[in-house]
């Protein structure tokens, strides 16, 4: 009896671990739900131009397609990242996450300059209904990748300090995960908004 | 009228008790939606009260249920009741109880249905209905005649007897357009029509009020409808023709202004106010339908002539 | 800025220089305490920095009974303004910031933190946990549910408290409609404890998802946890839609963008679907732990088991389900057309199904048993017929044409009133009554309590009754004011008086409460009521790991089972050695990150962007300062459990 009682606690705290994951997880769910209301508020005004510029006239389809070509690359090298970990190479896993940094502040760099574009032509979040949840549609995801940067930036950090451990394994996973989801969001964006709005 | 009684035995059920509610109420006029005086609000109360009988099929027994329990089973010495702490579960009792409910909201979902879609239907075939337009305003309501082309302020007149079609917008707050005794009510939105039928049967003076909330003056949405033969209704909107000041686009930017105003009546209004209205607020993106309240575009049509 | 801070304070009223003072006067006199007994460094250690759920509870509990004084008295000054006719009690503007913050106050700053409360002081103990999955996070979620209610309560003494009512639609609370920085007090106080309240759903989660103590399935626990589960699927639906709909509304004030504004292409009507999203489900996230805590009850206080147990999971994920699909009843009368309203109409009245058995099913565990007269089985007994009628009452909304009679008229304010108290309220407070020796150790006084039963039922019944009959009578909600002409006076006296009625509840118990504090009678063993689920199987109040040994779970009522010497575990418990239990360290980082957030909420509502930035970096900082943390639990050797286990009187 006394025997298995040590075993069920050690048995719990081992879960801890995967209590993360799982979190992690049911708060994508949430983020995902974030988006879709986003999305649907976009599909609702997405024609209200009071008179305006549509996405048409606005979208610059080089400027976007870069944007999710480098999006893109940046999962895959965080993919190549995630599995340098499971090699146990921190010298790789650091450079791929670098990569994958450096590929995301392009993106953000980007997409601010295609805002500013937007808005020297007079498209600014005040001007109508279409480009207020334009704005804040991408803005919003823009800010998710943001945030995204400075935490993979706090992640290296950590790793740089204590190794590859059973800590930071579930931090880059975790991070890698979001990574990931911010890439599928985009692809909505990139469909739903971008080449829906230049056809 | 045959109709409505041949739909059975529960209607006859209904009618009995809403002559025992209205008994009870004392026949109080001040319960202005037991004393309907039209056709949807009679339409209306009496879904009111089948639903309030279906209800009370469910409540009252299980109060009764619960009470005997509550007696019969509490916990004192020498209580002679079965005490069964184990039983928890019997597949003929849960049966009943989902299945009952189940009846009555079945019961309940199509007479619900039947009400909801004959009410977008005008009250009475057979009669030519007029339109009103009404504007809900910070703190008044504005009603256009467009058959007359003549305006009010905070109070409106009908003819009795005739299903009068109101069209309903706001610039801007969202109100509620509110006549208990003549039916139920709709909101007025900016940048929609929203339709409502209603129909006084006998001349008469009714309480009107703005049922949503817009702000400080907000208590004060009051208004009268008057409900009069149609001659007397005649006769009035001709008076109002010739006596009455005009609408000017002025005029109508000071109603716009925040404040409380008294009855005001007007000869004339600038000719497209009323849309104008629903397209300055996002009337525009609407779909034809829904800015126009989904049925009977032909209504609308009339109004541009 | 100059421009800003000429309305920084309110200012022109006495009620709010009364309240002003009152504040100040609190203050100070909580300064001078903390100062003079040295509890400074308590209060932080203890308290402000814990990650104890069982304590996270009690804060949850103290403010969210805070929260129901103030809702109670901007409640009664409502009453007060509408017992008579034209009376000058209160001015238009002030009435309009009363119910609105009334509202926003019960529902989301009362309600459910009181929710909360009971989520975390019983959830773990009865499904045999040492705490939640992740007890950083729920320190998080308290102090950000905290400051966001500071932020909305300050609205009444700092720059205007919001009063485009609780669920503000636009254009109303649109800059144009409410140009104040009212409206954004209650956007971001409703914004940060949001936030909160979406990590308590996950947290709560996982912990009954992952943390159940061995041996228990999901189809043995107690009712109680299953509600709390079926809440926290809703919260986690729900939530995300209010904080979009909150921060796009924001966008719109803070940006001048046009997403729910009349003009400029946005689309309010896009709002009021959106709010209702979150809205009605949140009904039912409020609801659905009031079922579980009359389950407990009624099984306890009637000696016998829950009768159609699983009838009763079923029914509650039914309604989880079926509380997405019926929003739109809430708008039956903005012209959605007949086939919309007909759909809704059905599924909001389907819903009533579920919720019927389940008062069977509550009825039927009482049948056959035998039924103890207690507090909490008082206040359950009182829910039934409360219940059942506002269900009822529910229903004949639900009816969509009869519906728009009802909008917005005394008739709805009377049904969901008797909803959320004789539901909610009363469910909280049995719940209250029923673990409050298992939080404190004690029982409150039976006595009082009665009085204040008595009080607060036949208050609600008074207040309640006449507005139904005002609904019929043409009232709608929000007025200030109204005539004699209507005949609506003596209807609004009598409602009046019940409010007071209820009020004088409010206060028995809170005397209730500081009597039993020297009073009441102490719990000795752990197990006041004979209770049936596994927290009556420590001592009270809990120690801080909760479990010595986790206890080993083989069928549902699993301490009455171990009591009856089914399969014996309680007693051996005591025999077993112990082993060092691996615990979370406390942390003051929540408090400081909410603290940040405080401020940065507090500047995005004055629109100080330099304010707002600053609490944002703040709010950064300590999220990649938690980020770096890596030791942030440690063991409690075996002595001194052995010590806490021998001080509370267990043999060791």
């Amino acid at each position: 009896m006394a025997q298995s009682a040590i075993s069920v606690d050690a048995h719990h705290e081992h879960q801890h671990d995967t209590f993360k994951l799982l979190g992690f997880w049911i708060f994508l769910v949430t983020d995902c739900i974030i988006f879709a209301c986003l999305f649907a508020v976009y599909a609702v005004l997405r024609t209200h131009t009071d008179g305006d510029l549509t996405g048409r006239e606005l979208f610059e389809v080089k400027g976007f397609t870069a944007e999710t070509f480098i999006l893109l690359a940046s999962s895959f090298t965080s993919g190549l990242a995630s599995l340098a970990m499971h090699k146990g190479s921190k010298k790789q896993l650091l450079g791929w996450l670098a990569v994958t940094v450096l590929l995301g502040l392009s993106f953000v760099g980007l997409e601010i300059t295609e805002f500013a574009n937007m808005a020297s032509e007079g498209a600014k979040i005040t001007t109508n209904g279409f480009l207020s949840s334009f704005f804040t549609l991408v803005g919003t995801h823009g800010l998710h990748v943001s945030f995204g940067l400075i935490w993979m930036i706090g992640v290296m950090v950590q790793i740089g300090r204590h190794d590859i451990d059973s800590l930071t394994k579930e931090k880059v996973t975790i991070v890698g995960l979001y990574w990931h989801f911010l890439d599928v969001v985009w692809i909505f964006i990139f469909t739903v908004v971008y080449l829906l709005g230049v056809m | 009228m045959s109709k409505r009684f041949s739909s059975g035995r529960l209607w006859r059920v209904a009618v009995l008790a809403a002559g025992l509610l209205v008994f009870l109420s004392g026949c109080d006029r001040r319960y202005l939606i037991f004393n309907p005086s039209g056709p949807v609000a009679e339409k209306e109360l009496h879904l009111i009260i089948l639903s309030a009988v279906l209800c009370a099929v469910v409540v009252i027994p299980v109060l009764g249920l619960l009470i005997f329990i509550i007696y019969r089973y509490r916990d004192k010495p020498g209580n002679k009741a079965p005490y069964t702490p184990e039983w928890n579960d019997s597949k003929i009792l849960e049966f009943v109880w989902w299945g009952v409910p189940i009846i009555i909201i079945g019961i309940l979902g199509v007479y619900t249905a039947k009400t909801t879609y004959s009410l977008v239907r005008p009250p009475v075939e057979d009669v030519k209905p007029i339109t009103i337009q009404v504007t809900s305003l910070d703190w008044k309501w504005l009603f256009q005649y467009p058959d007359q082309k003549i305006a009010t302020v905070n109070y409106v007149e009908i003819p009795a007897g005739v299903p009068v079609q109101f069209h309903l917008t706001s610039d801007q707050m969202m109100n509620s357009f509110w006549v208990p005794e003549l039916g139920g009510q709709e909101y007025t939105m900016p940048g929609m029509a929203m339709r409502l039928w209603l129909q006084a049967d006998q001349p008469g003076t009714y309480y009107g009020s703005g049922a949503n909330f817009t702000g400080k003056g907000f208590a004060h949405m009051k208004f009268k409808v008057v409900a009069k033969p149609q001659a007397r209704f005649n006769h009035w909107a001709k008076q109002v023709k010739k006596t009455a000041p005009v609408l000017t686009e002025a005029k109508y930017q000071q109603l716009v202004q925040k404040g409380l105003a008294e009855k005001q009546t007007y000869s004339s209004y600038p000719e497209k106010l009323f849309l104008d209205t629903i397209d300055r607020n996002g009337g525009k993106y609407m779909k034809p339908g829904m800015k126009h309240g989904g049925h009977d575009m032909s209504m609308m049509d009339n109004d541009n002539e | 800025m100059g421009e800003k801070a000429k309305g920084f304070f309110v200012t022109g009223d006495p009620l709010i220089y009364g309240a002003d003072v009152s504040i100040i006067i609190t203050l100070l006199g909580i300064l001078i305490f903390l100062t003079y007994f040295k509890k400074w460094g308590w209060l932080w250690r203890e308290w402000l920095t814990t990650v104890d759920h069982k304590k996270i509870g009690i804060m949850y509990l103290v403010s969210s009974l805070l929260m129901l004084f103030r809702g109670g008295v901007d409640a009664l000054l409502m009453r007060m303004q509408l017992a008579m006719p034209n009376t000058h009690f209160l001015q238009s503007q002030h009435y309009n910031e009363i119910f609105t913050t009334h509202g926003t106050i019960m529902i989301l700053f009362m309600a459910m933190p009181f929710m909360f409360a009971l989520f975390n002081i019983v959830i773990p103990l009865q499904i045999g946990a040492r705490d939640v999955a992740y007890p950083f996070l729920n320190a998080m979620s308290f102090w950000l549910f905290f400051f966001g209610a500071l932020l909305f309560n300050l609205s009444f003494v700092i720059g205007g408290s919001p009063d485009a009512g609780w669920l503000s639609y636009p254009p109303l609370s649109e800059l144009a409609g409410s140009p104040g920085p009212g409206q954004n007090f209650y956007i971001w106080g409703i914004q940060i404890s949001g936030i909160g309240s979406l990590a308590t759903g996950i947290n709560f989660l996982v912990t009954i998802l992952k943390m159940r103590a061995p041996g228990m399935k999901l189809m043995q626990m107690p009712l109680f946890t299953w509600s709390v589960l079926s809440s926290c699927i809703t919260i986690i639906f729900a939530f995300p839609v209010l904080t979009v709909t909150l921060a796009l509304l924001f966008v719109d004030r803070f940006f001048g963008a046009h997403i729910f504004t009349a003009t400029g292409g946005g689309n309010p009507m896009m709002y009021v679907n959106l709010i209702w999203m979150w809205g009605h489900p949140e009904v039912y996230i409020v609801v659905l732990p009031a079922f579980g805590i009359y389950s407990e009850i009624v099984s306890t206080f009637s000696k016998k088991k829950i009768f159609g147990y699983k009838s009763m999971v079923f029914s509650m994920m039914i309604i989880s389900v079926l509380g997405y699909f019926t929003w739109v009843h809430h708008f039956f009368t903005m012209g959605a057309g007949a086939d919309v309203n007909t759909f809704f109409a059905i599924t909001t009245m389907a819903i009533g199904i579920p919720t019927g058995v389940k008062i069977f099913n509550w009825l039927f565990t009482m049948f056959r048993g035998r039924i103890t007269m207690t507090q909490p089985m008082l206040w359950t007994l009182a829910f039934i017929p409360c219940f059942l009628v506002g269900g009822a009452t529910g229903v004949m909304l639900a009816a969509a044409p009869a519906d728009y009679q009802y909008h917005n008229s005394y008739f709805l304010i009377a049904h969901f009133h008797q909803t959320l108290i004789g539901g909610v309220v009363f469910g909280y407070l049995a719940g209250l009554y029923y673990w409050w020796p298992k939080m404190f150790g004690f029982k409150l006084n039976d006595r009082i309590g009665k009085w204040a039963f008595w009080t607060w039922n036949i208050g609600f019944y008074v207040c309640f009754m006449p507005q139904y009959a005002l609904g019929f009578m043409g009232m709608t909600r929000r007025v200030y004011t109204y005539g004699w002409d209507m005949g609506w006076a003596p209807y609004n006296m009598v409602s009046t008086v019940g409010a007071f009625l209820m009020g004088i509840g409010f206060v028995f118990q809170v005397w209730q409460i500081l009597y039993s504090i020297k009073h009441g009678e102490r719990d000795l063993t752990g197990d006041p009521w004979n209770g049936r689920t596994l927290e009556w199987s420590i001592l009270s109040p809990a120690p801080h790991y909760n479990f010595a040994h986790l206890p080993a779970v083989k069928s549902d009522d699993a301490w009455w089972d171990m009591k009856n010497h089914r399969y014996g575990a309680a007693v051996q418990d005591n025999i077993k050695e112990y082993t060092p239990i691996h615990m979370p360290k406390n942390s003051g980082i929540p408090f400081l990150m909410s603290a940040c957030w405080f401020v940065a909420g507090f500047g995005l509502t004055f629109e100080w962007i330099w304010m707002g930035v600053a609490g944002l970096a703040g709010v950064g900082i300590c999220l990649l300062a938690r980020s770096f943390q890596r030791n942030t639990d440690y063991y409690i050797p075996v002595d001194e459990i052995k010590r806490t286990e021998a001080s509370l009187g267990r043999v060791v």
